[in-house]
């Protein structure tokens, strides 16, 4: 599903210049649940960025789903993110003054889905996650829990082929950190592909795979015994 | 790009951002209001203009006799120039290839009776041309004509509403009525787009006066008309020769600036155009220039709403939007709400302008009837739609730009 090769990226800063990745290499097969760990500025986000298309890499080669990503211009960038990807960040990312409903419903309006089957789709993600009843309400209205249920449910309603967490947990206290990744063992039990960057170590646990970063390359990466969170909560 | 889904996103996007969507569309608004306004007003002084002097043949000169102020040819100062039957035919001879019609006022107020109705009128006793200098409309009857000049005649043409308040609606034509003393027939009713006051007077042959002022040959003012082909500069001259014939006739010093006046119609309403035009150019200026700081307030506040929306922007390109729909979105935003408060601010405009019509604002300001084209109207709103366009254009085509990882870390 995902192979990278070689992935160099630094960042610039006037005439100083940062390499922040040196030399990865890694690939992810589907249906896997792979946890992307490392002290805080190992470059984890940076990876993640660039395989969400959202930054790009300096040298190497990365495949999704067997298309080459390269030379990309913003519009094919977009298109790709559509088809391809669903994101979930720390900080939720929601559109503070649209529905629950209407930020799950946002992807698919750009996958040109009909006003009718986006509503029938968002409101049957919704309810996945649990917040049929929080459709009408706004971000503001709903607990940090809540807001990042609902960004799972907008990553999955696009029905992207890998999604994205980025610190998905990172924001939140135990309890609703372990519903968070409950949620996300399930969507994993269905087949989805799953990327999850953490620098918590239970968190890790509940993953498949461990993938360790440091200094801008992979000291580890081992298979698990999934921790199920359903047990902790 | 037009689809239900893009309007439906853009509404939702208006409504849920109030105060930004009243600022832009107040600044429009105002901005096309103002300019309307400003425009209806500049229209209104030129009516006013055109009022003034439109009303009246401009093909005419007319002579106006006073005292003299320089003893000349034996003369002393002083002296009461005097216009005489033989003034009319010696200029009427010395012109005649340049002039179209020649004719006498002289004008007397007088107490006209009509049975028990009774009032003050001018009457103006003149010669058929008159009717041509003044542009005076029939309504029914005749003017005072060749005949009446030749026989004297106890005929009188009167103004509508001379008619309206002695005859009180009855019949006029055919009936007398006495004319500080002397019995006159109405022949004629006339009106006149000068207004009620010119609607007012009442119409003899001149001849007719004379001989009631003890047949003398007294004339008072001369009006006379020339051919139009002759031109403005042809006028000019005309009228310079016709100052010298009458000077040198009447003894009069070159240099006196009294004596005898002749206004030139003709160039009095060149004058006042270009006055009157002038003031509508700086008035379309001042107008434009609110219209320019309208658009510069539109570019400023997509600038900060593109900014203030960076986030959302990237929130959006990792949901899958692409630049083109990031434009076109900000675009037909800002198109959408300059279009509809443009429209209001021009529907207020004009109604301001037809709301504040009046005598005050004719008679205190010298504007009448302000008023915009509605072509003028729609086209300055299109034009500051379409600049408020252009003004969302290089923000948002930044904001489109932007890399999304750069976009989703602005808070
Ligand atoms: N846009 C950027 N410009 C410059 N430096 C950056 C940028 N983004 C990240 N960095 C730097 O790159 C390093 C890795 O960052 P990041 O990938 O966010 O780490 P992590 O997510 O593992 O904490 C850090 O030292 C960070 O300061
Ligand atoms: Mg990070």
């Amino acid at each position: 599903m995902i192979e990278i090769k070689d992935l160099h990226k630094s960042y610039k800063m006037g005439s100083n210049s940062l390499h922040v990745l040196k030399g990865i290499n890694f690939s992810v097969e589907e249906g896997e649940l792979v946890a992307i760990m490392g002290s805080s500025g190992s470059g984890k986000s940076t990876l993640l960025n660039i395989l969400g298309m959202l930054d790009e890499l300096d040298e190497g080669s990365y495949t999704l789903d067997n298309v080459p990503i390269k030379d990309l211009n913003e519009t094919k960038a977009a298109q790709y993110r559509n088809k391809f990807l669903g994101f979930i960040f720390q900080s939720f990312n929601l559109i503070n003054y649209k529905s629950a409903l209407e930020n799950v419903a946002l992807p698919l309006y750009y996958q040109r889905v009909g006003r009718k089957e986006r509503q029938e789709k968002a409101l049957k993600y919704l309810e996945q996650v649990g917040l049929k009843e929080w459709a009408t309400h706004l971000p503001s209205e709903l607990s940090g829990g809540q807001k990042q249920r609902v960004a799972i449910a907008r990553a999955m309603a696009a029905e992207p082929k890998v999604l994205l967490a980025d610190e998905p947990t990172g924001a939140l206290d135990s309890t609703t950190s372990y519903e968070v990744m409950d949620l996300i063992q399930k969507i994993n039990d269905a087949g989805n592909t799953i990327l999850v960057v953490t620098h918590e170590e239970d968190i890790a646990q509940m993953c498949k795979r461990i993938v360790h970063l440091k200094d801008g390359v992979i000291v580890e990466d081992k298979k698990v015994k999934q921790v199920r969170a359903s047990e902790y909560v | 790009m037009f689809s239900i889904d893009t309007w439906k996103e853009i509404l939702k996007t208006i409504q849920k951002n109030k105060l930004r969507t009243f600022l832009t569309g107040f600044t429009v608004a105002l901005g096309i209001f103002i300019y309307v306004t400003l425009y209806g007003m500049g229209n209104g002084l030129n009516n006013t203009f055109m009022k003034f002097f439109g009303d009246d043949a401009t093909n005419i000169f007319r002579i106006y006799p006073s005292q003299t102020t320089i003893p000349f040819g034996g003369y002393k100062a002083k002296r009461q120039i005097e216009f005489k039957n033989e003034d009319l035919d010696d200029i009427a001879k010395e012109f005649a290839p340049l002039l179209e019609y020649i004719t006498p006022q002289i004008r007397r107020g007088a107490f006209v009776t009509y049975k028990e109705k009774s009032d003050n009128y001018t009457t103006r006793a003149i010669a058929p041309g008159m009717q041509f200098a003044e542009k005076t409309i029939m309504m029914k009857g005749r003017y005072i004509n060749a005949k009446d000049i030749r026989d004297r005649t106890k005929y009188a043409v009167i103004g509508r509403m001379v008619e309206k308040d002695l005859f009180q609606g009855k019949e006029s034509l055919g009936e007398y009525i006495d004319i500080g003393g002397s019995a006159f027939k109405v022949v004629g009713v006339f009106q006149d787009d000068g207004g009620d006051n010119e609607e007012r007077y009442i119409y003899l042959p001149f001849t007719t006066r004379q001989l009631i002022e003890g047949n003398n040959d007294k004339i008072g003012q001369v009006t006379l008309a020339f051919n139009e082909a002759i031109g403005y500069s042809g006028a000019m001259k005309f009228q310079r020769n016709l100052n010298e014939f009458i000077r040198k006739k009447k003894v009069i010093s070159p240099n006196d600036p009294r004596g005898i006046y002749i206004e030139n119609v003709a160039d009095n309403l060149k004058q006042n155009q270009q006055f009157a035009s002038v003031l509508k150019i700086i008035i379309s200026g001042i107008a434009f220039a609110v219209i320019i700081s309208g658009i510069l307030g539109i570019s400023n506040i997509m600038v900060f709403v593109v900014k203030e929306r960076t986030k959302e922007i990237g929130i959006r390109k990792a949901m899958g939007a692409t630049p083109k729909i990031i434009i076109s979105t900000i675009l037909l935003e800002s198109i959408f709400i300059t279009a509809i408060f443009g429209f209001i601010g021009m529907v207020l405009g004009i109604m301001t302008l037809n709301s504040i019509q009046g005598k005050v604002l004719e008679d205190d300001y010298f504007i009448t009837n302000p008023s915009i084209n509605s072509g003028t109207a729609i086209f300055v709103t299109i034009l500051l739609v379409i600049c408020g366009a252009l003004a969302a254009y290089v923000p948002a085509k930044r904001a489109a730009r932007i890399k999304p990882i750069v976009a989703l870390r602005d808070e």
